[in-house]
């Protein structure tokens, strides 16, 4: 084991901080969250043009490094607060592109993803489903020259702002999941579109007798839930780092808030009551930081049962922590935490949300008793 | 970054569970699995047994006759001990005064005790706190005063964990009272047949024999026995307390406690299920197992960075509040698996051989006393509190 970034992590790092300490600051976040859906074309070519959506995605077309690469540029991410979809296109889409798609289907969509010139999202979750991926009620009809779809979508992340999606279904013919590339303007897709409570966007989407070409399928037909697994696996890992960029950057705010807040003629940091929820605030994030090791070390284990209890285990606990660092952070600030003003609010608005993606403490704790008694 | 164990760090661990396979006796694993009290014997048997071998010095460097491992070397080999069933290496000697004496002792301190606890010849214990200091340790009183080439010691000791089996015991002294009260203790070295030492039981609220209180009456303990500079010791006691807490997370038990866990709630019942079909006991055994997670993590990546400072940072408090957090969780959740067994005390069956006949339960007594044991993790070593001082001064720079 070797926890010290190479020199070309420490770069990548380093890169994508100069980039958004100068591009997305707190105030510049502010304006883009004021315009609708928070995505910036300008922003999202910045970060294109910075090699950075190539983070995991193959060399041969235009990406480099893998799972640690992606974390670095996560948590990068979730220091500054970016609203741009690089999860939903680089890390869920583009890893599901890179596993299941044809030389002709990576050769056509990877490179473009690495240049900034389309974005993806995954619309799988369904009414009623909460977090469990094996519940699709959408279904693919085969007919002779394609699939006819039918059904709905609901909070497809980064959806309002995808210029491409792709859907599970139940395929008739294949009995299980198979997968569909659809363009997002295409006639007879019917979206909703909305933002979400930390200004990032999602949608809903529903299709009646939709007829999806065969060169729209995605994979073996049939076979696409082992592969929405690994991909929401890959996207938990990728949301683990985003989230302990977060937490510390949630952290560093209330520490210097009780440095320089003062009452009773003294900074309010003097008071050890304040001192040890703070130092409570900074034993989560440590292991926080550990999980996200963890679970970008796992998300590629070859071995499901063991991908899969690490990652489960790395959510729950990042959950965990998210929801007590975010709740701390505001109670530290006290008023000031509940305003829109500051940082911090946004900071806690951020961890709440990914605590409810893919899975949440509960579901993620279960998960893991579940395969205790696997063995 | 390399987030997985290396190649040569599998095998390493593979080479760990062979050694443990050949050479760890039954009977001791069986002890120490069913949770029997272990004598001196046990514990310097297994000293020995290692020092054949060339590994009873797993933290040390090559040059004092130690293993020369990495630290995730010896992370590795601690986790397999533990969960085989190997009784605790003795920490007092091992790890803790040795490694003061390394950085701190001359040459002839060097020589004469640092092979003697490899061999298990010299059973060490510490003389940190007294009767009117635990948390606040410098103000110890304790006094150590100059006559010609010895000190005078006087004073009382507590909390003195295993003093009853010990050869030496290393002491914090005062040897100037008129200084800042960090600034006049000194580190003394004691053997423990010296005359004037009185060595008393505390009986612990589980039965156990395990601390003593110490006194000194003018023992009479030569000047080469100093460790460092006199009136320097505060540093070098706070030196040997970041090691005591990297080794303190206890990552290599709690994988064992757990295992106990898993196993008694796959075996308990309630006449219709077993315990871990209960969604409610289960989770919160899955809750310590992912807690265990984020804590070996966490150790993994203190001591890799200690491998390139060498010192164990403030850092190390974090495995100190998460370490005994989560013996406790263990130990509570071990408990509460045996339902109304919990209740019994029958002292002998905490011994090796006892022949009673239990019905329907093993472990009597012994997962209700280790939960009361445990209570002592987050006190010892610095408690809790004290680690988020430390925390909070040393990191956070409040």
């Amino acid at each position: 084991m070797d926890f010290e970034p190479t020199d070309d992590q420490t770069l990548l790092r380093n890169s994508v901080q100069r980039l958004l300490s100068r591009e997305y600051g707190f105030q510049r976040r502010q304006e883009l969250l004021a315009q609708s859906f928070g995505h910036s074309a300008q922003v999202w070519q910045q970060l294109a043009g910075q090699g950075v959506l190539g983070a995991g995605l193959p060399e041969e077309h235009g990406g480099f490094g893998g799972p640690v690469e992606s974390m670095i540029v996560m948590e990068e991410m979730g220091r500054s607060l970016v609203l741009e979809p690089f999860l939903s296109t680089v890390v869920t889409c583009g890893g599901l592109i890179g596993e299941l798609g044809s030389p002709q289907q990576r050769a056509e969509w990877l490179p473009r993803i690495v240049a900034g010139e389309c974005r993806w999202a995954l619309a799988h979750h369904e009414p009623g489903a909460r977090y469990n991926l094996d519940y699709v009620k959408t279904t693919a009809r085969r007919q002779a020259s394609g699939y006819v779809l039918n059904g709905v979508k609901t909070v497809i992340q980064d959806g309002a702002v995808a210029d491409r999606v792709i859907v599970s279904a139940q395929d008739d013919t294949s009995p299980g999941l198979s997968l569909f590339v659809l363009d997002c303007s295409a006639p007879g897709l019917h979206w909703s579109r909305y933002r979400t409570q930390d200004g990032r966007n999602a949608a809903d989407l529903r299709f009646e007798n939709l007829t999806v070409g065969a060169e729209g399928l995605l994979g073996a037909p049939g076979t696409g839930l082992a592969s929405i697994e690994l991909a929401v696996d890959c996207s938990i890992a990728a949301l683990c780092a985003e989230a302990v960029g977060v937490m510390e950057a949630a952290n560093a705010a209330t520490l210097e808030h009780l440095k320089t807040r003062r009452q009773f003629g003294q900074p309010i940091g003097r008071f050890q009551v304040l001192q040890h929820r703070m130092a409570d605030m900074f034993v989560m994030a440590t292991q926080a930081r550990s999980m996200s090791f963890l679970a970008t070390g796992q998300c590629r284990e070859s071995v499901r049962t063991e991908r899969r209890r690490a990652l489960s285990a790395a959510k729950a606990f990042i959950g965990k922590a998210s929801r007590f660092v975010g709740q701390q952070a505001v109670q530290l600030h006290g008023g000031m935490g509940m305003t829109a003003e500051l940082p911090i609010s946004h900071y806690f608005k951020r961890l709440t949300l990914i605590n409810a993606t893919w899975g949440d403490i509960d579901h993620h704790v279960g998960a893991v008793g579940k395969l205790m008694l696997a063995g | 970054m390399n987030l997985e164990f290396s190649a040569q760090e599998q095998r390493f661990r593979a080479e760990v569970r062979e050694f443990l396979k050949r050479n760890l006796p039954a009977p001791l694993s069986a002890k120490v699995l069913g949770l029997k009290r272990l004598t001196r014997e046990d514990l310097i048997g297994w000293q020995r047994i290692l020092h054949s071998v060339g590994w009873s010095g797993p933290s040390w460097p090559k040059e004092f006759g130690g293993t020369g491992w990495t630290a995730i070397e010896q992370h590795i080999f601690d986790e397999e001990c533990s969960i085989a069933g190997a009784p605790p290496i003795i920490s007092f000697g091992v790890r803790m005064v040795a490694p003061v004496i390394m950085a701190f002792g001359n040459r002839a301190q060097q020589d004469y005790f640092l092979p003697r606890i490899l061999s298990g010849e010299h059973w060490w214990c510490q003389g940190y706190s007294e009767p009117g200091s635990g948390s606040d340790l410098a103000s110890l009183t304790t006094r150590a005063e100059r006559r010609g080439d010895v000190y005078l010691v006087n004073g009382q000791k507590t909390w003195n964990t295993l003093g009853h089996f010990a050869d030496w015991i290393f002491c914090l002294v005062r040897t100037d009272g008129a200084a800042k009260p960090q600034s006049g203790i000194s580190f003394l070295l004691i053997d423990m047949k010296s005359p004037g030492i009185t060595v008393r039981p505390i009986p612990l609220l589980d039965g156990g024999h395990e601390i003593n209180d110490i006194w000194f009456d003018n023992v009479s303990v030569p000047v080469t026995q100093l460790i460092g500079e006199e009136n320097k010791g505060w540093t070098y006691a706070k030196y040997l307390l970041t090691h005591e807490r990297v080794n303190i997370a206890q990552v290599g038990q709690s994988r064992r406690e757990l295992n106990r866990l898993k196993q008694l709630a796959a075996t308990t019942a309630d006449g219709a299920r077993r315990l871990i079909d209960d969604v409610r006991f289960r989770d919160r055994l899955a809750a310590v197992e992912i807690d265990l997670m984020a804590l070996e993590l966490t150790v993994l990546r203190v001591l890799s960075a200690e491998g390139r400072r060498r010192d164990p940072g403030p850092e190390s408090s974090v495995l100190k509040i998460r370490g005994s957090e989560i013996q406790q969780a263990l130990a509570e959740l071990c408990m509460e698996a045996i339902g109304p067994y919990a209740l019994p005390w029958i002292p002998e069956a905490l011994e090796a051989g006892w022949q009673g006949q239990p019905e329907g339960a093993d472990l009597w007594g012994a997962l209700t006393g280790r939960y009361f044991n445990q209570r002592k993790t987050t006190i010892f070593s610095g408690s809790n509190e004290i680690q988020r001082n430390i925390i909070a001064h040393r990191i956070l720079e409040l």
